[in-house]
């Protein structure tokens, strides 16, 4: 039930096509507006704002990185590492780490599916079960259910992909990366 | 720029993210067998080879008070496609461009923009203004925006597996 590409087998023949689309997750608007200040029940300061908006390339490469950040912003370490807590538990912040060029490590794609509204709730619980999910959308399509599937190997994202159409009796669409534009800076949060 | 085994340990180990300890870096390569300068030296030489294209703080979007966002889909014909993507990448309003195969009948659109906004509203003005700059509007064109977030985590790479492996 899981289509496969064709009309672009001419691309997919390259194997570094087959390694990774890598992940989609926060990739960068370079250009966004002022969002809003309160998360979760506490207001985010000054300090905050330059954790999450100077921060996003160029991670120091040091023995103690959080020092180094706090050195700029007039912090000692624990208070970053303080600071850099309080905003992964309220949500801003997915975590430190890094982001892979597409096709650089293991195989993604993305995938859709057209569920009845009321099997919605339980196939997104279906889909979110496996580990190498890693997205999962619903979006205003007959296509509503959008899903990224990132693993070791492309045939494991296939293997995915055909156990979720499997358990969910319904047909996955796989509309791996062929192609990708955008270099990914993060993401400009325009404080002021 | 090839990986080594060890290189694919540390994607892994990564995918998780950095921990918030005094040295983060000896940290990771104590799972792996690797001291604090080499988890380092491999990150670098990951990040200057290109396999790395950004190594830093993550924010997610949603809690930032972006609340919208949508996925605009074109479907241009295949002389054109990577040209139109190039333009589109580069846009302020575009956080991701791809180009992926279309599923007919189910799905015609080839080319991918994901664009963020503090509302709904912002979104769509972002996204005619794309139409116009680029005169985008005789494509097939459909926007979907997404009303409800079941998931969204890092990429996890799960074990790694030996290179010969992935590649099949």
């Amino acid at each position: 039930m899981i289509e496969r590409a064709q009309a672009s087998a001419g691309a997919l023949s390259d194997p570094q096509r087959h390694r990774s689309e890598a992940q989609v997750e926060s990739g960068g608007a370079k250009g966004a507006e002022a969002p809003a200040r309160r998360l979760r029940g506490y207001e985010i300061d000054a300090l905050d704002r330059r954790l999450l908006n100077e921060f996003q390339q160029d991670f120091p490469l040091a023995d103690r990185p959080y020092a180094v950040l706090g050195e700029r912003l007039g912090l000692d370490e624990d208070a970053v590492m303080d600071r850099l807590a309080r905003l992964s538990r309220g949500g801003t912040i997915s975590r430190v780490g890094a982001v892979f060029r597409p096709h650089a490590v293991g195989g993604s794609t993305l995938a859709a599916m057209a569920v009845p509204e009321h099997r919605l709730d339980e196939v997104a619980d279906l889909v979110n079960a496996f580990p190498e999910v890693n997205h999962n959308y619903q979006r205003e399509h007959r296509l509503n259910l959008w899903f990224v599937v990132t693993a070791p190997s492309q045939a494991r994202v296939a293997e995915v992909l055909a156990e979720i159409s499997r358990r969910a009796g319904l047909r996955v669409l796989d509309l791996p990366l062929l192609e990708h534009f955008h270099i990914d800076l993060g993401f400009d949060l325009k404080w002021t | 720029m090839d990986l080594s085994d060890s290189d694919l340990a540390l994607v892994a180990a990564l995918a998780e993210g950095l921990p918030l300890v005094s040295h983060p870096y000896r940290a990771v390569g104590a799972q792996l067998g690797l001291d604090e300068a080499e988890v380092i030296a491999r990150i670098q030489a990951m990040r200057d080879g290109g396999i790395i294209r950004r190594f830093g703080i993550i924010v997610r979007h949603h809690e930032l008070g972006f609340k919208a966002n949508a996925m605009a889909v074109w479907a241009i014909p295949d002389g054109v496609v990577s040209e139109v993507g190039r333009v589109l990448g580069d846009a302020p309003e575009v956080t991701l461009c791809y180009r992926r195969p279309p599923r007919l009948p189910d799905w015609p659109y080839n080319l991918f923009c994901m664009v963020h906004g503090r509302d709904r509203g912002a979104v769509e003005e972002s996204i005619q203004a794309l139409v116009r700059r680029f005169d985008l509007g005789a494509y097939p064109h459909a926007v979907l925006f997404s009303t409800r977030r079941f998931k969204q985590t890092g990429a996890r790479y799960g074990r790694p597996i030996p290179r010969a492996a992935a590649a099949e």
